[in-house]
């Protein structure tokens, strides 16, 4: 590269370079000054928060807004977790890679029962995506951050050549405790046992879909994109002991369903006439030939309970604000172990399968 | 082959010289070639495949099928029960 | 959704259902044509309604099942072109090749991509006027007017850097060719809707006359199919055999004029190959002479790749109805939807990925569903 986007690193005393290139260069990633800079404009500021402001080579939880070991203490348990988000496009209806970025990995350490109490973010940036735009990104993400109340306190910065990533890939690694009591998964799963849905499906997917190149359409559709540790806390709340918790996420509630009934060995039954799908949802999957269980959502929980707890935990569920459409699905069985069934509209019954690989829409 | 789904008409405008229209579909629009309806008017149902309108729903037919399915299970219901012969109960 | 959401309704379904039970007093074979209508029997669980004596079979009605094995690899020797934009129903991106499918060939580098419409394909031809854009016009039918028209609107907009690779197939001979085959037990079709609100149902009268089968044209909602099925089980109790529409709200005698004028100026007639089934004279559409010049065929000079079909796969017989997915022996073990040997396997509405999926529920071993 030549012109104002070559640096004199030896000359360097000012933040003007940065200013006078719109675009991520190689050096930005290198560690040096020009990294420095992009960390002082554009991450601090947005993710600001005391760990970060050390700019240690890792965050110290030590209880400036952060205090694992207070929250150890009474006999809580570490949780972890991490996730990389590489969605196209970077922005679409309802949220942004930022904002999966945040409640993705806050979700996951959500259906173990954990309070998240720390994230890092790991940035791998293509050369010349434009500045502008990864400041888009940052403050979507730091948006999301505050929303869910989890500090980013951590991150790093590569770049990569041009033409070898697609524009910017996020990986998120959260840090939560399971609070004493908390019991997640403790006692397995059983015939009788009730399958919860938190809300609508197929909204995430189906946003991404309305913005797709060859496929997209106009509608109000939004992902549903949200951080869901508030829901948990709160059905947890009435139900220490929920058996499971999953958040379907690619490949939809059938891949969660089927992944739950064969960890459990045992059936799931699930009723077509209680599944929730938004009016706009369910028009657009009949244009593209695509069943909602199948897509993806970003902003949802399936929870597996014992029979005398469910109608708590719904009600728990419907008073707050990312379960207010919460529904009964179905239920666990001994019959048809390992396999999902759905009892259809008109009365027959139907597999449920998993999908394979990647959701097309289809003519046929 | 036959995935062809009900759309109402909202707007119709010609592209390139083709006639277009702007198709509601439960609450998505897309843009759909009404080249082969040139009978629509706003405000008609159409059934859209790959993006093209390919029939006018008849509205007088299509309520004329549904009363013909509201009688139809009513009268054998009635003639089942004259006779104490039950429907077999629904799976 | 209106115009969808009234054909669903569970109580009237139930009814149907019960009137058919009503009128069956024989065993009847009744074939949908039609992968929609397939598709909408498996999803909602239509013939679990049915009593024992009515029995659907699936037939050859989905692009995906029979599209000829060489059509998928010129699909693939011309997607691989390096610079190339090679578009296509989401349909087609798993059906295996001789020995890959599209999928493999965008994982290696080919610029493969999804479309809703023909149009666009058309839309991309115009935005990268440097590049070659291919689209794979497969269909039946009803796919025949949106096909023809990009091709239509390629010559007049001159985008010459278009072109279509073609294999359109038409329903009417490949019913004549179930119902010559040794074997058959077809005893009535159900006609696929919206083929016939392209071209009408003028053509059927003859073959129901001809082989003495009820032709029942359908829609695709459950109350339709069952009317549909209702049709047909009483032609049959009352030994009629006429060509009967249970779909007028869509289906006219003569079908969509304008449409038909598109694709009598665009495409010729044409021999096909039919994956599962074989040859069958006249079947299906090509590109016209006077539109040779949009034929990627021609274009990229994969006219001459021939193929071989798997010699475990026996489609061909369970298209026909003589044979259960079940009773092919390499059902669940070479050939599964992971890994598909023919065309009933890869599309989801195919016989046998139904069986695959579905029969699980009907095995002794399990329950959760009723059995036939």
């Amino acid at each position: 590269m030549s012109g104002p986007d070559e640096i004199d690193f030896a000359g360097y005393s000012c933040p003007a370079p940065l200013r006078d290139s719109s675009q991520v260069i190689l050096g930005h990633g290198g560690g040096g000054a020009l990294s420095r800079e992009l960390i002082e404009t554009i991450f601090l500021p947005a993710f600001a928060n005391p760990q970060l402001d050390r700019l240690g080579d890792s965050a110290v939880l030590d209880g400036q807004g952060c205090d694992v070991a207070a929250a150890l203490a009474g006999g809580g348990r570490l949780a972890i977790s991490t996730d990389s988000y590489v969605v196209r496009p970077l922005f679409f209806p309802g949220g942004s890679i930022g904002d999966l970025a945040v409640n993705g990995t806050v979700n996951d350490l959500a259906t173990s029962g954990a309070r998240p109490l720390a994230l890092t973010a790991g940035f791998i940036i293509e050369e010349g995506f434009a500045i502008a735009r990864l400041a888009d990104v940052v403050d979507a993400m730091a948006r999301a951050a505050r929303v869910a109340g989890v500090p980013i306190v951590t991150g790093d910065t590569k770049v990569v050549e041009r033409g070898h990533g697609d524009g910017v890939y996020i990986n998120t690694a959260g840090i939560g405790v399971v609070p004493a009591g908390i019991a997640v998964g403790a006692e397995p799963i059983r015939p009788g046992d009730v399958v919860l849905l938190s809300g609508t499906i197929g909204d995430h997917g189906m946003a991404i879909m309305s913005v797709r190149e060859g496929l997209a359409f106009e509608s109000e559709i939004r992902s549903d994109t949200a951080p869901l540790h508030g829901l948990v806390a709160a059905m947890l709340a009435v139900c220490p002991a929920i058996r499971m918790l999953r958040d379907p996420t690619r490949g939809g509630v059938a891949t969660s369903l089927n992944e739950i009934a064969a960890a459990a060995g045992l059936g799931v039954e699930i009723e077509e006439r209680s599944i929730p799908v938004a009016g706009q949802v369910a028009a657009a999957c009949e244009i593209l030939g695509l069943d909602p269980l199948l897509v993806a959502n970003e902003g949802r929980l399936l929870a597996i309970v014992p029979e005398e707890s469910a109608a708590a935990v719904l009600a728990a569920m419907r008073s707050h604000e990312h379960g207010l459409a919460a529904v009964t699905l179905g239920r666990i069985v001994a019959e048809h172990p390992g396999m999902v069934v759905m009892r259809t509209a008109i009365g027959a019954s139907r597999v449920v399968p998993m999908p394979i690989g990647e959701l097309l829409p289809r003519i046929c | 082959m036959c995935l062809a789904v009900p759309g109402q008409v909202e707007s119709i405008h010609a592209e390139r010289g083709t006639r277009m229209g702007r198709v509601n579909f439960g609450g998505v629009v897309k843009e759909v070639c009404l080249a082969y309806v040139p009978e629509i008017a706003v405000g008609d149902y159409t059934i859209v495949h790959v993006g093209f309108a390919i029939s006018r729903i008849d509205e007088a037919s299509a309520l004329a099928t549904l009363q013909t399915f509201e009688e139809l299970g009513l009268l054998d219901e009635g003639l089942a029960e004259l006779s104490g012969d039950e429907p077999a109960a629904a799976p | 959704m209106k115009h969808l959401s009234e054909y669903r309704d569970a109580e009237t379904a139930r009814r149907l259902a019960a009137e058919i039970r009503r009128s069956a007093t024989r065993p009847w074979a009744i074939m949908e044509v039609c992968g929609g209508q397939t598709h909408s029997i498996i999803r909602n669980g239509i013939d679990q309604l049915l009593p024992p004596e009515v029995e659907l079979i699936h037939g050859p009605g989905c692009p995906v099942c029979v599209t000829p094995l060489e059509v998928i690899d010129r699909a693939l020797a011309i997607a691989a072109r390096p610079g190339l934009i090679f578009c296509s129903f989401g349909d087609m991106l798993r059906v295996p090749g001789s020995r890959e499918n599209l999928l493999a060939v965008k994982g290696r580098g080919g610029d493969i991509r999804v479309v809703y419409s023909p149009l666009d394909a058309l839309k991309l031809a115009r935005e990268h006027p440097d590049r070659e854009v291919v689209f794979l016009a497969i269909g039946f039918e009803t796919t025949a007017p949106a096909n023809a028209m990009a091709v239509k609107l390629a010559r007049d907009q001159g985008l010459a850097n278009f072109s279509m690779l073609v294999s359109q197939m038409l329903v009417p001979p490949a019913i004549e060719a179930i119902l010559r085959s040794p074997g058959c037990r077809v005893n009535a079709f159900l006609a696929a809707g919206h083929v016939c609100s392209v071209m009408g149902t003028w053509q059927y009268p003859a073959l129901a006359e001809r082989f003495g089968v009820p032709i029942v044209v359908t829609g695709f909602e459950p109350l339709d199919l069952l009317a549909g099925i209702l049709a047909a089980v009483t032609q049959l109790e009352s030994g009629r055999h006429e060509l009967e529409n249970a779909y007028p709200r869509v289906v006219t005698e003569r079908g969509n004029e304008p449409a038909q004028a598109v694709i009598a100026e665009v495409f010729a007639p044409a021999d096909r190959v039919w994956r599962g089934i074989g040859p069958i004279p006249v079947s299906g559409w090509r590109l016209a002479e006077s539109y040779r010049e949009f034929d990627a065929e021609l274009r990229f000079g994969v006219g001459d790749l021939t193929a071989v079909e798997s010699s475990l796969c026996r489609s061909g017989e369970v298209l026909r109805g003589s044979l259960k997915p079940d009773e092919c022996p390499a059902f669940g073990r070479e050939c599964t939807p992971r890994t598909p040997l023919g065309a009933t396997m890869v599309s989801g509405e195919g016989a046998c990925a139904a069986y695959y999926n579905y029969g699980k529920a009907r095995s002794p071993g399990g329950e959760g569903s009723e059995s036939r």
